[in-house]
Parts: C-alpha cells; structure tokens; sequence
C-alpha cells in the first residue's frame, strides 16, 4: 500500500497519459469508424470495398502487429516527427479500434427497418440526408452497449501502447517504478490495475446512462 | 400522368413484370388487384424507382424517370407513397414525420411546416395525436399519418400499397374514408388494394394483374359484372365468396 502512496504522483501522471491517449484514440477512432461503417451500407461499390477491405485486415490482426507496423515499420519509410511512439501509438489503436467502431455501426444500420429507409426516399429525402436524420439517429441505439464495450476494450488495449516505451503512460508506470526504482511488482501492478479501474468502471457508469437517455428519447 | 410502356422487371430468374402497359391520366384513381406475387408491389415500387426495371419506359407527368441522384430525389418528392406497414419514422413525432419532408425536401419555414402539418393531420383526423410518436397510435392512426405526411409535399400523384391489410378490421373503414376524399378532390390516385367497397365507389378503372401482366383493364362496373379472363373469373369468385 506504502508504495502506491508514495508513489501517488507517478500513477497520476500515468493515468492523465493513458486518459490523454485514450481520449484522442477515442475520438478518432469514432469519427474513422462512423465513416467506414456508412462505407460498408453505401450504394457506391468502391466504398463498400474498402470498408470491407479495412476490417477485414484491422479486426483480424492481433494489435501487437499493427502497433508493431507503426512504431518499426513507418520509421524504415521514414516516417518521423516530434513524439513519434506516442503518435504512432494512438495512430495503431485508431486503425485497430475503428474497425470495431465499423462492425458495431454497420449492424447498428442494419438494425434500422428497411421501410423506414424507404420511407425517407420516397418523400424524396437524398442519400445523404436519409442517412443523416433518419437511419443514424435510429441506429445510435442500438450502437451505443456494443460501442461501449469496443472503447473500454481500447481504454484496456492502450497499455501496449506503453509497452512499445511511451513513457508518461500507466502502464510505463511499472516498468519505471519496479526497473528504475527497484520497488516490488505486486504493489506497483495493484495501483496500475486500480488505475485502469478507475478509467473503465466510471466510463462503464457514464454508458449506462447514455443508453437509458438514447432509449427514452423514442 | 403515369405512363408506362414495355416494362419488364426480374428478380433473378423469377419475371415479375412482364410487358406491363398501364396509364394513369390525370385525376383519375386506378386499383390494381391480383392474387398474391402477381407483381403489384413490384409494379407500384417501379414508379418512384424503388425498385428499378430492365427494360421498358416509364414517365411521371410527362418525364422519363431519372435514374439516380437529385432528380430522383425530387421526382420521388412528387410522388407520394404510403405503404402497408405504414413506415413512418420510429424517432420523430407524427407531426415531425409530416412536416420534415417540406422543411428539407421543399425548403419551407418551420412555422409553414408547422402550420401545413397540422392543417393535414385535421384532416385526416389525428390533430390531437400530434406530439406523439408512431408506435403510441393505433394502426389506422399511424396509416392516416402515413397518407398526411405524403400529402405534405402536395404530391402530383399519390401510390398506395395495400394501404389497409395491416390493418384491424375496424380500422380499415377510417383509412378507406380519407382515401375516399381525396379521389373525391381530384387526387390521381394509384391504389393496390383488395377492398372491392373502395374500387366500386372511387375507382375509375380496376386493372388486373396475374404472374406480372395486366390480364385485364376495364372500369369496375364491367369487371366486377364480367371480368373476361378466366383468371379473373376465378380470383373474383374467391376473394366474393366470403
Ligand atoms: N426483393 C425481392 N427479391 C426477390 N424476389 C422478390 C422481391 N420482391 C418481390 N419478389 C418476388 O416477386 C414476385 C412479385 O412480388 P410482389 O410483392 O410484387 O407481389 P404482390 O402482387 O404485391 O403480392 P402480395 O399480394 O403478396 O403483396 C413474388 O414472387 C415475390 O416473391
Ligand atoms: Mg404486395
């Protein structure tokens, strides 16, 4: 216990990082998602195409690989900037994580009645616009549990992030207290564990109420 | 108004539509009937593209139909189409469902919208339904705001696709009656139905239709007294006999 408390900064700090790396991943891999998912139920073959070519390779390889792919493999084609692993970090989980965003949604379009798609055509509403006011806003509810589930699955798959030396992470929290401080795993990985906790079950409490909300506003 | 020529439709190796000739001038109301997978839907749905065709010609108020995009958008705009299960939107109120078609579609002010909305829920009867949502109304309830949100867009021509066999038997009369009324102001009016009251009384021709082709077209008097096919002899003494 000593040794999560006076260590109190470092998991602070580790947890603003995976917050930090979780938030910007989020946010991309949502609006990444969103758009691959309305690729997969577009009329246009070539979007289809790619939306299906995507998941195909993002769902089906461990994100050991792509994180792999992105921290050694862009540098060999050189590929460089300022903060490069955290980056290309975020970048590996956005790949990895929209595809799931894309299956959610696309079932989650699926869902909707085909009559109501055919409704808004009929009254001479445009692709775009059947899309935007009639088949998202029905879909959202049915996508939200299994988006939630997808994004706590991310909050737990940041910590590879940390493994391939992002510093500033949680989980570099352990490597840096038990390595460079010499203190005992079992405690450090106790604080990193209720760290991740401490992101997940909030965020878990935060979806439940945005299904109940989504569900009400029939 | 409707003007179709050759129209051939297949769905895999099944022919759907077979050559189909059929005009609808200009306020007239026609009721299609035909024993079930004789191609109705198919031919109602081919109208406003829907469903698309292989071969043939088809023309609403003189134009050929577009084949994709904004012209499609907007011819389907003047074709109004109300479905068996009524379809309207899970997720908006029945007076959003009217009103949202003129405010994106035609660009009208949402106070008009308004206004146009509720003067047609009036009259269709469901005023007081206003501000609920489609699945808290009774199945004629939810028809008759189908019929009004269609109406909103002042359609030049309306479809209707067995409008009234999803329906409980006492609400079927409440859906016919407002359809009764607007073949009495003139609407053209395509009806699939096999409500035999509302072809006798607001129909000006009855065509038949048996495996994807129209066997008969004639006004209701001289189909109901003698129909000349065999076919419709015999789908006649079935669906009159009961
Ligand atoms: N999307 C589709 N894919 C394949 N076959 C279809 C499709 N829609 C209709 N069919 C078939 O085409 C034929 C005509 O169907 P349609 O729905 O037009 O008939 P209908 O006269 O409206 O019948 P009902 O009285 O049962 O509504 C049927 O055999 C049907 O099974
Ligand atoms: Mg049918």
């Amino acid at each position: 216990m000593n040794v999560i408390i006076d260590n109190i900064d470092l998991f602070w700090d580790g947890l603003l990082g995976t917050l930090m790396i979780c938030a910007y991943a989020a946010v991309g891999s949502l609006v990444l998602g969103v758009v691959l998912g309305i690729f997969r139920v577009s009329p246009v073959p070539p979007l289809r195409w790619i939306g299906q070519a995507w998941v195909t390779v993002f769902r089906n390889c461990p994100l050991t690989v792509v994180l792999f792919f992105c921290a050694f493999g862009l540098p060999e084609l050189g590929v460089d900037f300022p903060d490069f692993y955290l980056w290309v970090g975020i970048l590996g989980l956005v790949l990895y994580t929209s595809a799931f965003v894309c299956e959610a949604v696309r079932s989650g379009i699926n869902a909707v009645q085909p009559g109501q798609a055919e409704a808004a055509r009929a009254i001479g509403l445009t692709f775009t616009q059947s899309l935007g006011l009639i088949i998202l806003p029905q879909a959202l509810r049915t996508v939200v549990p299994p988006l939630g589930s997808v994004l706590i699955a991310m909050v737990k798959n940041s910590a590879l992030v940390g493994a391939f030396g992002v510093g500033g992470e949680l989980f570099a929290t352990v490597d840096t207290l038990t390595s460079a401080r010499g203190l005992p795993l079992i405690p450090v990985l106790v604080g990193v564990a209720i760290g991740y906790l401490i992101i997940t079950l909030p965020a878990g409490a935060l979806l439940g109420l945005l299904e109940r909300k989504v569900a009400i506003a029939r | 108004m409707i003007h179709m020529t050759g129209v051939n439709k297949h769905f895999g190796p099944l022919h759907v539509l077979r050559d189909v000739e059929l005009t609808v001038p200009t306020g007239q109301v026609v009721v299609v009937i035909g024993p079930s997978g004789s191609g109705k839907s198919t031919l109602c749905r081919t109208i406003n593209r829907l469903e698309s065709i292989d071969s043939g010609r088809i023309e609403v108020d003189g134009k050929p139909l577009p084949a994709e995009g904004r012209e499609l958008a907007r011819l389907r705009a003047d074709v109004g189409m109300v479905f068996q299960s009524f379809n309207l939107f899970a997720h908006k109120t029945i007076l959003e469902n009217v009103t949202l078609g003129p405010v994106k579609v035609r660009g009208m002010k949402a106070d008009e919208a308004r206004k146009l909305g509720m003067e047609l829920l009036e009259r269709v009867g469901i005023a007081n339904q206003a501000d609920k949502h489609p699945a808290q109304l009774s199945g004629g309830q939810q028809q008759r705001a189908a019929i009004a949100r269609a109406l909103a867009m002042k359609p030049k021509v309306m479809l209707f696709d067995e409008p009234t066999s999803a329906l409980d038997p006492e609400m079927i009369t409440e859906v016919l009656d407002v359809m009764i009324s607007l073949a009495k102001d003139g609407m053209t009016m395509l009806v699939v139905t096999h409500e035999m009251g509302f072809a006798r009384r607001a129909a000006d021709r009855v065509v038949f239709m048996a495996d994807g082709q129209v066997v008969e077209d004639a006004t209701p008097e001289s189909f109901f007294q003698n129909p000349e096919s065999d076919r419709a002899k015999d789908f006649l003494s079935k669906i009159l006999a009961h």
